[in-house]
């Protein structure tokens, strides 16, 4: 009997393996539902970790926080600001107070429509510490904002109010010029009240979600796409050319560029850097290119005494980085030398440049020995240096590339560490083994402001430690000032002043990298990197 | 142990100003004492709650879990039943025909298959099928038809092949060689029905043991599979978690895994018993 039980078993192996094989495939597939009309399929890079307005902080959030909400303003495809929410505004001439009349057509996509209450309601959830959100430094200047944040003052002492139904008045602490710009960030888009009280935390969750954008959300899979489809209730729908946008989750440039050369992409969020000359060759009219606001830098430990006392060693190691080498041969897809802290294509800003930036190498290498002895250091007195960065091809490249010419130029003996990242940010955190450190700086707005204030002595994300009274006063009198000129002459005073210092070697600055297939229209290069959904059309198929 | 990594989920190079760092950890509680937020943390677990996920804010880890472990299972299972059929039918081939050209060749592919790591393989098949012949998609996301499943399954099952085959050939030898198959051909039965009924069930035994653990691997080392094809499963989270410091979905992914091991173990373990009369006797 137990023979015959056998038999059959071992009879039956490969046949029931066939049949529950096929029975897998065929199960139950959850893949996105087929929607009439045009859909433009985006690479959006990784996952969004929120689509909570006040909760969000990576730029692969705000990209579709920007096809689903809207601000009170907006950007053009090229990057200048347009009306939004609000059809027009006014400041007052100190700077200090901002009057935005809203678009009585604006509707929420369940037919609400959008009040002045709701930006008060959304401003004042920004601030609450109960919200814990992350990106509150876009209303940091916003009347009691601060105090709010650290528990000291009512939730309702926040500087915004609504006149009436379409009419808001923002009060600022002091005049903020680039203040408007900060209004297009997601973090001061409105979120619907009802929604979010009604589904706490899950409220930005297909199926909760109300928006008042050109989009709504109609499907979240963690780890493959986001789904957004027409808002129907959109003042502007009748300009939205597609009708549905998926952010597919592409954390691997490698993977993502794959897709879109099967078809599956129409648009990348990046280019992978040994991919970019194929690229530019195989489909030139498919790489769109446009400079960034973000910056390479490496950064001095300004409280190590070797560091801090000696402004001449620091000018010497940054001399002796070539930055032509780096940007032009190390990197190569399209990054260009920074020989100042503060983007090129920054707006109202002429960005500063070190001194001896058109210096030949020649010469620039003979300064940088003569300020290294100057220092006290040279063959009686070597000097090795710790470099730091976080695990990755290119920053190893770089760093390679900086130790040859460090050791070429001045005999520096550099050792280099690679970590993870998030080891590499608690030891600059630390302060105490850290000497030189990789990282990188990326505008939050289009303004020098966003860089030049990293290095106040009391930003928090001063990393290096640098401490200067003559800059933070330049700062401040800029920070103080109403007249556009004077305050761009400040800021460019506090740039020249912070660079003759030298608490950090700046490398290359970025460059936006996406691959835009043929059949999408409407996509403007701009420094930002931003491209609405609701800006693009789709080419007729051929 | 997780929170003794260095750095926190919400660090990145915009370091946040004071208020707002204390506001977070007080909204996640990670301004508690460490035994505090263990208990809280177990108390959870006891009910099934395994917290919200630090990195992925509008989600619990249970959430992020369960909604991915139906596409690994699916995927995994897949491939294992890819590799269990196709590396059986090779192993026995090639043990049957042994030192034959067949089995020269099948040993060879199974080689390649072992020595060939998953994340060049896989990209490289993307590269062939979906960018140059256009035949199947590069992404899971790619197509909503059982065909988005074939490359996945396929990239995984391979170096499976590999193994399962080569562990068949060697073990079907061995009993090939022995007495009571050797009594068997005495008396005339064809090698057919020699292999299907007498040898077969026997040379599983070491690929059963391997199986156990197999299934594991392909489970969890499907991290590269899941990048490379936009797959939504649980893989990635082993990685991108811990590297994301979100305690909360490291944990929670242990858990998982722990319990999917000990549960495997135990199939395997009886799977013995049905294998060999021998076992069940003891």
């Amino acid at each position: 009997m137990s023979q015959q039980r056998s038999k059959t078993a071992s009879r039956w192996i490969i046949p029931a393996l066939l049949l529950s094989a096929l029975a897998l495939t065929a199960c139950g597939d959850s893949g996105p539902q087929l929607v009439q009309g045009s859909v433009l399929n985006r690479g959006n890079g990784a996952e969004p970790e929120s689509l909570d307005m006040h909760k969000a902080v990576s730029t692969e959030a705000n990209d579709v926080q920007r096809d689903l909400g809207e601000g009170l303003l907006g950007f053009t495809p090229n990057g200048e600001l347009r009306a939004a929410a609000a059809e027009r505004w006014t400041v007052s001439d100190d700077g200090r107070e901002y009057t935005f009349w809203l678009r009585q057509e604006a509707h929420w996509s369940n037919g609400d429509p959008v009040i002045a209450e709701d930006f008060v309601y959304s401003f004042r959830r920004l601030v609450d510490p109960a919200t814990a959100a992350i990106y509150v430094k876009s209303v940091a200047d916003v009347e009691n904002a601060a105090e709010i944040v650290a528990g000291d003052k009512e939730i309702a002492a926040l500087g915004v109010e609504a006149v009436n139904q379409y009419e808001l008045k923002i009060r600022l602490d002091h005049s903020v010029p680039y203040f408007l710009s900060l209004l297009t960030h997601p973090s001061t888009f409105p979120v619907h009240r009802g929604s979010v009280e009604l589904h706490g935390t899950a409220h930005a969750r297909a199926g909760n979600h109300i928006s008042n954008g050109a989009y709504v959300l109609r499907d979240w899979l963690v780890g493959s796409h986001i789904e957004l489809t027409r808002n129907e209730h959109y003042w502007n729908n009748s300009e939205t050319a597609i009708d549905r946008v998926m952010h597919y989750v592409t954390p691997e440039p490698m993977a993502e560029l794959n897709r879109f050369r099967a078809g599956e992409l129409d648009t990348t969020r990046t280019i992978p850097p040994e991919s970019f000359v194929q690229m530019k060759e195989e489909r030139p009219e498919e790489v769109r290119t446009s400079p960034s606001l973000a910056v390479y830098y490496y950064g001095f430990n300004m409280t190590k005494p070797k560091f801090a006392n000696n402004p001449k060693l620091r000018q010497a190691l940054s001399m002796a980085v070539d930055r032509d080498t780096i940007a032009y041969e190390v990197m190569g897809r399209g990054e260009t030398p920074a020989y100042g802290w503060v983007p090129d294509g920054t707006a109202n800003y002429d960005p500063r440049r070190f001194s001896y930036a058109d210096l030949s190498s020649t010469e620039r290498n003979q300064t940088a020995q003569q300020f290294f002895r100057e220092a006290g250091f040279g063959e009686d007195n070597p000097l090795t240096i710790e470099l730091r960065y976080n695990t990755s091809n290119t920053h190893q490249r770089i760093a390679e590339s900086v130790q040859a010419m460090w050791q070429e130029v001045l005999g520096v003996e550099t050792t280099l560490i690679n970590e993870e990242f998030q080891v590499l940010l608690a030891n600059i955190e630390a302060k105490e083994e850290i000497e030189v450190f990789r990282l990188n700086w990326s505008g939050d707005y289009n303004d020098a402001h966003t860089f030049l204030s990293v290095l106040q002595s009391d930003n928090p994300s001063n990393l290096t430690g640098y401490k200067s009274a003559d800059y933070d006063s330049l700062m401040d009198r800029a920070a103080g000032q109403t007249d556009p000129g004077m305050r761009k002459a400040f800021l460019e005073e506090a740039e020249e002043e912070m660079l003759s210092d030298h608490p950090l070697i700046p490398i290359y600055f970025y460059v936006n990298r996406s691959m835009v297939s043929r059949r999408v229209e409407g996509w403007g290069d701009n420094v930002l990197n931003y491209h609405y959904s609701q800006h693009l059309r789709l080419a007729a198929e051929e | 142990m997780v929170h003794a990594a260095p750095g926190g989920p919400f660090d990145s190079e915009r370091r946040l100003p004071p208020a707002i760092e204390e506001n977070i950890k007080e909204a996640y509680h990670l301004d508690e004492s460490l035994p505090k937020q263990f208990y809280r943390y177990m108390r959870g677990v006891v009910r099934g709650d395994l917290g919200p996920s630090y990195r992925y804010r509008d989600f619990t880890v249970s959430e992020l879990i369960g909604d991915a472990i139906p596409v690994t299972m699916r995927i995994g299972l897949l491939a294992i039943l890819l590799a269990l059929i196709v590396g059986i039918s090779a192993g026995v081939a090639a043990a049957l025909r042994k030192n034959t050209l067949l089995d020269r060749l099948v040993t060879g592919i199974a080689m390649i298959g072992i020595s060939v790591p998953v994340f060049v393989l896989a990209p490289l098949m993307v590269l062939i099928f979906a960018v140059t012949l256009k035949w199947l998609p590069a992404s899971f996301a790619g197509s909503s038809g059982a065909d988005r499943l074939f490359l996945p399954v396929v990239a995984l099952a391979l170096p499976q092949v590999a193994y399962i085959a080569r562990l068949t050939r060697a073990s079907l030898i061995d009993v090939m060689n022995s007495d009571y198959v050797r009594t068997a051909r005495a008396q005339g039965l064809k090698t057919s029905s020699i292999v299907r009924y007498h040898a077969l069930k026997p040379a599983m035994l070491p690929l059963v043991s391997y199986l156990g653990p197999t299934f594991a691997a392909v489970l969890t080392g499907s991290v590269v599979i899941e990048q490379v094809f936009g797959i939504p499963g649980v893989g990635r989270f082993l990685v991108t978690a811990a590297t994301n410091r979100d305690f909360t979905l490291v944990l929670g992914i242990t858990i998982f895994y722990s319990a999917m091991i000990i549960s495997l173990n135990l199939v395997v373990d009886l799977l013995y018993a049905f294998l060999d009369p021998r076992i069940r006797k003891r």
